[in-house]
């Protein structure tokens, strides 16, 4: 299956995961190409976070396999994890900034971390990276003083701080207001351009996430449900991708929990 | 029968299975505690910060009991016509025993919770993961600085507590009590040992440094990412320090100054 790029970044096979005694992927395949910004969609549970811990390599598949530029994931040791993860860049879904630090001192973190530079060029650095997301003037402030929204900036402020060749973005939309909603996606889309980074968006926002894509796949019970480019996928009439794009509240992915009978709970004799 | 067997069973399994996990998560952050010592402003940070924590709580609370044994001693002393003997009673005390185990048990409470639940909360707001993502090991950068600042700080606010609690005792028996100043301090720079007193004191809030501050590390790392769990956490620090630092002190109590 070529379906980006003729020699994908990240290529997925066969990946297999449970949770305990729970299965969320079985056998999924997905590849990732250079220099491209990949949507992976699904409903809430339906292991697409998963899709991205397993690239991270913070979750160990139980089958299948995760390569990056040619480098399995699976035999790595701790330091040459490491070593692949110095290429990557990942926004959490909250963005996960230390509570502890100011926001300059978020953003200078791997900086600080991974290169020797001298402290005038790690304030020239960050105040760059911070620029570029639009908050240079937040420098100073504490993550307890900016907005959800901000946080997510200055996240993703920190995530491209090493100039990464992959980012990895945990649901980058939810919870966020209208403008802010428009304003990440433009920043996602442009900072892939800027960095010539490959981007793996994780979301279930149809509309911004079809606007930036180049590609998108559709997850659902731990298999690929669906997959193309965004105008593709516009005009399908598979029910799955349907259901997403109409935002239809029951469909292929059920509107219900699974249970018996609604009579038998409630006791009354069909 | 068989129920109560197989709970048994269970039960032996999931302990030996948490002393494997903690054991492992100590062998762990020792490994890592070479390269947190090179990291010299994290643990300045970490001392100033547990320190801070802990220090007022440990002065007030050496301070009053040095008042109680100021007021206990001469009671327990006068009867046998030996009141002059106040302050070498207060300082032995002081320094061999409450001194390490007050203030391994004060700091438990105090620091030790709140390195739990920094922890916790850090794993619960993703930070650690973050860390991983971003290739630092967050028991190079997090967990040994704070383990050597814990095991460096706890001597150091041991000698406080008994410096403290002496001056207490030395308040009660000599100022409000009317024993004599001279007798008081002659005392103790006559019968307190240098190494036999206050460096098996030291000794004993070293270990209870390292016991307590890891059990404090190692809650908030295994700690359910949720408010629950970090709740739950903190507590489990609080009871598991506490029996441990007391049981240790017995133990090392023994060693020290055995039956003789």
């Amino acid at each position: 299956m070529s379906t980006v790029n003729e020699r994908p970044l990240i290529e997925i096979s066969g990946l297999t995961f449970s949770y305990a005694q729970r299965p969320v992927l079985s056998g999924i395949d997905l590849q990732f190409g250079h220099g491209k910004v990949v949507a992976v969609m699904g409903a809430s549970g339906s292991g697409k976070t998963t899709i991205l811990r397993l690239i991270g390599g913070m979750l160990k598949p139980s089958a299948g396999s995760v390569v990056i530029d040619g480098q399995a994931l699976g035999p790595l040791d701790q330091e040459q994890l490491y070593a692949v993860r110095r290429k990557m860049g990942m926004l959490f879904q909250f963005g996960a900034l230390f509570t502890d630090l100011s926001v300059f001192d978020n953003v200078a973190f791997p900086l600080r971390e991974h290169t020797d530079l001298p402290d005038a060029i790690i304030h020239d650095l960050v105040l760059m990276k911070l620029h570029a997301v639009g908050l240079r003037g937040a420098h100073a402030l504490r993550p307890s003083q900016i907005s959800g929204g901000m946080a997510r900036r200055v996240a993703l402020a920190r995530a491209i701080a090493l100039d990464p060749e992959i980012i990895l973005y945990d649901e980058p939309f939810a919870g966020l207001d209208p403008i802010s909603l428009s304003l990440t996606a433009n920043l996602i889309r442009r900072l892939n351009i800027a960095l010539g980074a490959t981007s793996v968006l994780v979301t279930h926002e149809v509309q911004e996430s079809f606007a930036i894509a180049d590609y998108v796949y559709f997850v659902s019970n731990g298999r690929v449900a669906a997959q193309g480019t965004p105008s593709e996928l516009m005009v399908t009439t598979d029910p799955f991708v349907r259901q997403f794009v109409d935002a239809a509240p029951d469909g292929p992915v059920p509107f219900h929990y699974p249970a018996p009978p609604y009579s038998q709970d409630l006791g009354i004799s069909p | 029968m068989i129920g109560a067997i197989e709970s048994l069973g269970a039960w032996c399994n999931r302990h030996i299975r948490a002393f494997g996990l903690g054991f492992r998560f100590f062998v762990a952050m020792l490994s890592k505690v070479p390269s947190a010592l090179r990291r010299r402003r994290l643990i300045r940070d970490q001392i100033h910060f547990i320190g801070n924590y802990s220090l007022l709580i440990i002065l007030v609370s050496g301070l009053f009991i040095g008042f109680v044994l100021g007021l206990q001693g001469y009671h327990t002393l006068s009867t046998y016509g030996s009141e002059e003997s106040l302050g070498l009673l207060v300082a032995v005390s002081l320094v061999r025993e409450l001194g390490p185990v007050m203030t391994a048990l004060l700091y438990a409470g105090r620091a030790g919770t709140s390195l739990t639940a920094e922890i916790g909360l850090m794993r619960a707001g993703e930070q650690i993961s973050a860390m991983e993502m971003m290739a630092v090991d967050p028991m190079a950068r997090v967990v040994a600085p704070r383990f050597v600042a814990g095991v460096i700080a706890m001597p150091i606010l041991a000698l406080l507590f008994s410096t403290v609690g002496i001056l207490g005792g030395y308040f009660v028996g000599v100022r409000l009590i009317g024993v004599d100043s001279g007798a008081f301090w002659s005392q103790i720079q006559g019968g307190l040992t240098l190494f036999r007193d206050i460096g098996n004191g030291m000794v004993k809030s070293f270990v209870f440094g390292i016991a307590v501050t890891f059990i404090a590390l190692y809650q908030g790392f295994q700690a359910r990412p949720t408010p629950e769990g970090v709740a739950r956490a903190t507590t489990r620090t609080v009871v598991s320090a506490s029996l441990t630092v007391l049981g240790l002190d017995f133990l090392l109590t023994a060693l020290m100054f055995g039956g003789g």
